[in-house]
């Protein structure tokens, strides 16, 4: 790079010759011009941009979302990681949905969620193994809650696509008050109320479906009946 | 109806954002003065902005930033733990880092590693977001270089190569994304620069939840039609994509850019009907393809009532089939549910969207660039069948300029169907499969037509770890990416040499309804030829088996 350089820089990176082959000259005049452009970019896009973002997420209202909403009572409010009941007789606790990221030993994908990944099944609609998965499921949630295991909802018996869904149907919530009911003690009406409280329509009546967020209530459960864990 | 109403939504703001983006990268693309910033910048690289490259030149720039993009991030994976934010996630396997290192720079964002267990911060940033960036750049640029080439006459300049890169990043693809990172992070997006956070729940277990600074990336990896996760699940985790109005936004970022370029193609042009003609080809198909995915999904009862394994509660079955719909007409490819658990039909939808070389309404520039290469073969076609002079805006489409059209629109069929026959020839690919028979078959040709379209999605239960796929997906990831890049930068210069010619009688009318029919046979009628038999042997033996 000798020639004269003007306020612009070099000028020509093309040359003004008329052939249209691509010579070695030229060649490496690109080459380096690309090395420069990606580094330079490099600073600006992956560097100072990311910066001033994150910069900005300090900010009081926007802090608490950047660093996984952890709740002041444990967990996140946006990553479900279902509670393991010490006793299933004697189990407090909303479940979230199945993962896939559960233990192997957890029942088709029942149990705690490994949240340090996240992930899905990928077994197809009508894979066999998604089929005997869904009946092992039902079997241990009916179980559970003792119900009729043709009534509990499809949620409950498949595992989401994050493995860390935090919220349920609203049906799976109503499945599990009675339960909670009998082992916590509550009152069935303050039960349903918590719930109500964690339930979210579509947003603006259109966006998205209708859900229970399982963190938020047993956080407000474990207030409700203190000593419950 | 509440995810009819939702669709609508998304069509608004779509509609609403059409004209101001369009016109302003009309604009941008043909400003004669530079940004303050820009001028510092053009210093630095010591490339002078007012020169203009051959369609050659153009080329050799862009090959030439390309590869020095996949050494860079190889070297960067390779070297990660001498970089900070590591967390001793340690050197990133040769193999992965080829195969992410080309992922990335052809815009694809395959993935056949786990983000958060894999990658540190820094390779996360100051490599990935970066190509998230320029490989977007690149596409506008290059579908730029391809309008010029209509508007130009007598000519064998096409602009520069390193001016229409840099305002790509400088004028539209870091002011949107800054504020759509913002946003998103308003939403419950994060943007954490520590590894993971402990906590204790409700039971009084322990765990770690992994962290990331995501919102930079999300934003951008939507916007540029990128589609790689920072978290393994992608979009379906909650971190990414935390609620339903998170995910119209990422929805929203995604089609945002290839549909207003329509716009900003009719204005250079200076025919706003060429530019709508071409949106209702998008559209038609977009919409076509949506009830398809949708209706597959909500009829399937699988076997849980409904469909719901690999969807998140939050999104359900319509946002997911919206999502699912447009990552793959773009070239996204990042996913909110995973689509190697739809329904036969409903994972064969999204799988046919790739088929059709991803217009509609396609990727950065690339969805532009490869649907006037299919108007050009469609004029083409038209002018066999009725007699017409073969034009299209002024030009004549003779034997060389149909033939890189052709060399474009073929490049990406030969890639499918030759990796998808050598890979299900190899004893080996049968133990990859998490599925079997069709819906095994289906795995494998989704994984080479996402390669191959740089899309990106991927019917994630193969298992894509071997030297096998990371090879052949790497290799089909770059000529599906720089082929038709080669072909449509000579098809630019073929024409930009080209004095403009005036429309005569014989002349096919572009711009009208009936093109707009005549461009979506063609594209349904090239998928058809080339992958009925293919097609006939996964989704459709699966879904009426």
């Amino acid at each position: 790079m000798t020639s004269t350089t003007t306020s612009h820089g070099e000028p020509g990176i093309e040359e003004v010759s008329h052939e249209s082959a691509v010579t070695g000259r030229q060649l490496r005049r690109q080459a380096g011009a690309a090395v420069r452009v990606l580094l330079v970019l490099t600073v600006l896009c992956g560097v100072l941009y990311p910066a001033a973002i994150w910069g900005v997420s300090r900010l009081p209202g926007l802090y608490a979302n950047a660093e996984g909403s952890v709740l002041p009572s444990g967990g996140s409010s946006l990553i479900g990681i279902d509670p393991v009941a010490a006793d299933p007789a004697a189990d407090p606790w909303f479940h979230t949905r199945p993962s896939a990221s559960a233990p192997d030993d957890a029942v088709a994908g029942l149990g705690p969620a490994d949240a340090t990944t996240s992930g899905g099944s990928n077994l197809g609609a009508a894979a066999e193994d998604l089929g005997t998965a869904v009946e092992e499921r039902r079997a241990a949630i009916a179980a559970r809650d003792g119900v009729d295991p043709a009534t509990i909802p499809p949620d409950a018996l498949t595992a989401s696509g994050s493995g860390l869904d935090p919220q349920i149907s609203p049906a799976y919530a109503a499945q599990q008050v009675p339960r909670v009911v009998r082992v916590t003690g509550l009152p069935e009406d303050r039960v349903r109320a918590l719930v109500a409280d964690a339930t979210d329509g579509r947003t603006l009546g259109v966006l998205g479906e209708p859900r229970v967020d399982v963190p938020e209530l047993n956080a407000s459960l474990v207030t409700a009946a203190i000593g419950i864990r | 109806m509440a995810g009819l109403l939702q669709v609508l939504v998304l069509l608004v703001l779509l509609a609403a954002a059409w004209r101001p983006l369009g016109d302003w990268m009309a604009r941008v693309y043909t400003d004669e003065q530079d940004w303050a910033v820009e001028r510092v910048l053009y210093r630095l690289v010591r490339v002078d902005p007012r020169s203009e490259q051959r369609a050659s030149t153009y080329a050799v720039a862009i090959l030439a930033f390309s590869f020095a993009g996949i050494v860079l991030l190889y070297l960067m994976q390779r070297l990660q733990s001498l970089l900070p934010w590591s967390f001793d996630r340690g050197p990133v396997e040769a193999g992965i880092a080829f195969n992410t290192a080309i992922s990335f720079v052809t815009n694809t964002n395959w993935q056949s590693y786990v983000p958060e267990t894999t990658l540190g911060h820094a390779v996360q940033m100051a490599g990935l977001t970066v190509q998230n960036f320029v490989s977007a750049a690149v596409g506008m640029a290059v579908a730029v270089a391809l309008v010029r080439g209509f508007v130009r006459s007598r000519t064998d300049r096409l602009g520069n190569a390193w001016v229409d890169i840099v305002r790509g990043c400088t004028r539209i693809l870091l002011p949107i994304a800054a504020v759509a990172a913002v946003a998103l992070i308003a939403t419950g997006v994060i943007m954490s620069l520590r590894a993971g956070v402990d906590v204790i729940g409700v039971d009084g277990r322990p765990s770690t939840i992994a962290l990331a600074p995501t919102a930079s990336q999300e934003s951008i990896k939507e916007l540029g039609t990128n589609g790689g996760g920072i978290l393994n699940a992608n979009s379906a985790h909650p971190f990414e994509n935390p609620n339903p109005v998170s995910n119209l936004l990422e929805i929203f970022l995604l089609l945002v850019i290839p549909v207003s370029l329509t716009r900003t193609f009719g204005r250079m042009v200076g025919s706003m009907r060429q530019g709508v003609s071409l949106l209702a080809v998008m559209a038609g198909l977009w919409t076509a393809m949506l009830a398809v995915i949708w209706t597959a999904e909500a009829r399937s009862a699988s076997f849980a009532g409904a469909n719901l394994e690999g969807k998140e509660v939050r999104f359900g079955i319509p946002a997911s089939a919206l999502w699912a719909n447009s990552t793959t007409g773009t070239s996204t490819g990042a996913v909110n549910s995973m689509h190697d658990s739809f329904s036969a039909f409903g994972g064969g939808g999204a799988l046919l969207n790739m088929l059709f070389s991803e217009m509609t309404p396609g990727g950065v520039g690339t969805g532009l660039y490869s649907i006037l290469v299919v108007a050009i073969v469609a004029v083409f076609l038209a002018g066999l069948m009725v007699g017409r002079t073969p034009e299209y805006l002024g030009k004549r489409l003779g034997r060389r300029e149909v033939t890189c059209a052709v060399v474009v629109v073929l490049t990406m069929p030969a890639l499918v169907l030759l990796g998808t026959g050598l890979a299900i020839a190899l004893p080996a690919t049968a133990e990859a499969m998490t599925n079997s028979g069709p819906h095994g078959l289906s795995e494998v040709m989704y994984a080479y037509a996402s390669a191959s379209n740089n899309n990106g999605s991927a019917f994630g239960g193969l298992t894509v770890t071997s030297g096998f796929f990371q090879t052949t997906l790497g290799i089909a990831m770059l000529l599906g990416r720089f082929l038709p890049i080669v072909a449509v930068l000579a098809l630019a210069g073929l024409l930009a040499r080209q004095p403009r010619v005036a429309p005569s009688s014989g002349t096919l009318s572009t711009g009208t309804p009936l093109f707009s029919v005549l461009v979506a046979g063609t594209i349904v009628l090239v998928a058809a030829i080339t992958f009925l038999p293919a097609l006939a042997l996964s989704p459709l033996a699966e879904g009426l088996a």
